[in-house]
């Protein structure tokens, strides 16, 4: 989901002009949460999976799960988080003032954001990509067959921009409807206002099964974008980039060895790498400033990645796809914990 | 001289009374009335029919019991949720004393508010909960007996309103991180609070502003003008913006808390709308009440008191209250910079993979919380105006 890149862009443009006029403090971000004893996260608050409130008033989803695990690294308590809800075009600004300590908002990694912006950029955590939804009685499953379709979008986004990209390589016309909301995106395209609908995978499945008649339609098997989602943090503080990355790749890493919330606190090994990895030996934990045990403490509050990701996405019927361990022949590759 | 015949009272002929007539004259005088009636109707019948086969028939209304809590209060932490009964009790001995003080409006307020309280714990709410709403009402039934008549307090009680409000905040927010960090202020709660303090903190601000508008000297005049005209050449989504992105990029370090920046972005907006009504008020005082005041020997200070705000302000209630309610309604922009209040929850509820798909039931329900605390607004100042005789008696 890149809404809303080119306010963002524009208002980001301002900031740095601001920017280093501001004293830039040498203290790192991790001292700072150390004394303040509490994580300041900015999330999504309204994306199934990613990020919402449930029922109890408690912050629930993925990238919410992700806040929660840092937090336990740093103060040893998944509790000792503040997420702060936030919209795309502010979430940025908001990391550039020091409002919020790490942004995990469903935010796609670009080479723009990595420089102009001021964002460092951990491991991404989820790799989307956007996709099209259609009713299956269209019989439609290549893209050329698009043509003269109508295809539902939402605004300011990059999907649209991909979505005129795409169908300009492939020399095909199609009508785009843009829509402001995403809500009503799928209202419209649910009561046959427009053919086709495009968005980012996972939105696409999570919304799909709020259709009416959710077997109606599929998802086709093509993927156009790339979108690489991760956690983010202030371009600079290399020390606090650190430690959120290290976080990200403990859940990899945790599954790759079957090393589960359950049975963090007494797994039993002989692998000097896991051994490192929960604390009993070595002090990688000092070298990132954190404490011996950081990632049996991240571990034990969230679970590894696979956990993450069957608690959140997989109710929303989100396969896996990608965004398994390199050894299952997915994506995500823990570097050495040595 | 002769004298004048009896009248006979003679009946109205049947066709001309009755419901019958009603329509016929109403509804169906010509033939184009006739016409239109017949196609409002066939409009009419549509309408409801796809609103109540929907309401009743598809609608899946239980996304509502399950998350009201989550509409009331949002994040706020759930073991310290005490502190909002507290405030609720705090708010009902409050009341309850102003009803028996004034009675009046107050006191039927007092008594509506009992009544929603003894209906929700009436409601198949957990046990605990629907002993708060029972104290809740004797909270306000005990200081009702207790202030009757007793016009001697009246002063006191005023002045522990005022005092109320900071003592509100600090219960809500309690010390440290112990308390309940104001991030997590949702729901309900949060609406009503940026409403309050946005009602109670603009109102003083814009007569302020209103008679600054209206002073003899420059300096002051040319600021207020200036004020009230900046602000209102502005969206409040761009002051909300302002307060949420700018502040921290100009003063950094100076950690200022949301949800009092968004508190103030509120009333300073509400503020230059207010000093303009506030002004249509003062304008309508005819010259000859302040150089009769001025007359008798009052000066500045209480020839306003006393002579210009009591009639300028009377004439304005409906434009003020209807300034109010925008206000209200307009806080719901807060959940565009993030903030989770009624609006925010709603949103996020729907985003919640149980409730999948469920923005008609949501919003409706978010619509008729709206509705009720508008139009509860709507008609406390009908009530004022109606013991003020506002439009009733032209003695200006």
């Amino acid at each position: 989901m890149r809404k809303y890149l080119f306010q963002t862009a524009a208002l980001v443009l301002a900031i740095s002009l601001v920017t280093p006029l501001i004293a830039n403090s040498q203290e790192s971000i991790l001292d700072k949460v150390k004394e303040r004893g509490r994580l300041v996260c900015g999330v999504n608050k309204e994306l199934p999976g990613f990020g919402f409130l449930n029922q109890d008033g408690q912050w629930q989803g993925f990238d919410v799960d992700y806040g929660r695990a840092i937090a336990a690294a740093v103060l040893g308590d998944p509790n000792k988080v503040e997420f702060r809800p936030l919209k795309a075009p502010d979430r940025f600004p908001a990391l550039q003032t020091g409002e919020i300590d790490v942004l995990i908002r469903n935010t796609t990694w670009t080479l723009t954001r990595d420089t102009d912006l001021g964002a460092d950029f951990a491991p991404p955590t989820f790799y989307d990509g956007q996709g099209f939804m259609l009713r299956k009685d269209l019989g439609i499953t290549s893209l050329k067959e698009l043509a003269g379709a109508t295809v539902g979008v939402t605004a300011g986004s990059t999907t649209e921009l991909n979505l005129a990209d795409t169908t300009r390589a492939l020399g095909i016309e199609v009508e785009s409807i843009v829509f402001e909301e995403t809500e009503t995106l799928y209202q419209s395209y649910d009561q046959g206002r427009c053919d086709v609908v495009t968005s980012d995978k996972s939105q696409l499945v999570s919304r799909r099964q709020s259709l009416k008649n959710p077997d109606d339609h599929i998802i086709l098997d093509i993927t156009i974008s790339k979108e690489p989602l991760g956690p983010v943090t202030v371009h600079g503080d290399n020390k606090w980039n650190d430690v959120v990355s290290w976080v990200v790749y403990a859940t990899f890493f945790a599954e790759e060895h079957g090393i589960t919330q359950a049975n963090v606190n007494t797994f039993e090994t002989e692998n000097p790498e896991i051994k490192r990895f929960l604390g009993e030996s070595g002090d990688i934990g000092a070298k990132l400033g954190l404490s011996k045990d950081w990632a049996r403490q991240a571990i034990a509050a969230v679970g590894n990645y696979g956990e993450i990701f069957e608690r959140n996405l997989t109710p929303l019927g989100l396969p896996r796809g990608v965004n398994k361990p390199w050894t299952q022949g997915g994506l995500l590759y823990a570097i050495p914990f040595r | 001289m002769k004298a004048p015949e009896a009248i006979q009272e003679i009946q109205p002929p049947d066709n001309t009374k009755g419901p019958r007539a009603w329509v016929k004259d109403n509804l169906f005088n010509t033939w184009y009335n006739a016409l239109l009636t017949c196609v409002a109707f066939v409009f009419l019948f549509f309408v409801l029919k796809g609103f109540l086969t929907w309401t009743f028939t598809e609608a899946e209304w239980k996304v509502i019991p399950a998350n009201l809590q989550l509409f009331a209060i949002g994040s706020y932490t759930r073991d310290q949720v005490w502190r909002i009964w507290t405030v609720l009790y705090i708010l009902g001995v409050l009341i309850g004393l102003s009803a028996g003080l004034w009675g009046g409006l107050v006191y039927r307020f007092a008594l509506a508010l009992s009544g929603i309280w003894l209906i929700f714990a009436l409601l198949p709410f957990e046990l605990a909960t629907r002993g708060w709403f029972l104290g809740a009402i004797a909270t306000i039934a005990l200081p009702f007996f207790i202030g009757r008549g007793r016009t001697g307090l009246r002063r006191w009680i005023l002045a522990g309103w005022l005092l109320s409000f900071p003592v509100i905040m600090v219960v809500l927010r309690g010390f440290g991180e112990n308390g309940v960090l104001t991030s997590n202020w949702g729901g309900l709660l949060l609406t009503l609070i940026l409403a309050v303090v946005g009602i109670v903190v603009s109102f003083p601000l814009g007569v302020f502003l209103a008679l600054c508008r209206q002073s003899d000297l420059p300096a002051i005049r040319w600021v207020s003008t200036t004020y009230i005209e900046t602000v209102r050449g502005v969206p409040l989504i761009t002051i909300l913006f302002m307060g949420n992105v700018l502040i921290p990029i100009f003063m950094p370090g100076l950690d200022i808390n949301q949800v009092l920046r968004m508190m103030f972005a509120i009333t300073f907006f509400s503020g230059a709308y207010m000093a303009e009504n506030v002004r249509g008020g003062l304008q309508a005082i005819p010259r000859g009440q302040i150089e009769a005041a001025q007359a008798v020997g009052l000066n500045y200070v209480k020839t306003t008191r006393f002579i210009v705000l009591p009639q300028a302000l009377r004439s304005v209630i409906p434009t003020i209250v209807g300034q109010f309610i925008a206000l209200f309604k307009d806080t719901s922009l807060v959940s565009i910079i993030g903030l989770i209040d009624l609006l925010g929850v709603a949103k996020s509820v729907i985003a919640n993979p149980d409730w999948l798909g469920l923005q008609a039931e949501v919003y409706l329900f978010a619509a008729v919380i709206y509705f009720v605390f508008c139009y509860s607004m709507s008609y406390g100042s009908q009530e004022i105006e109606a013991n003020l005789g506002v439009g009733l008696h032209q003695n200006l």
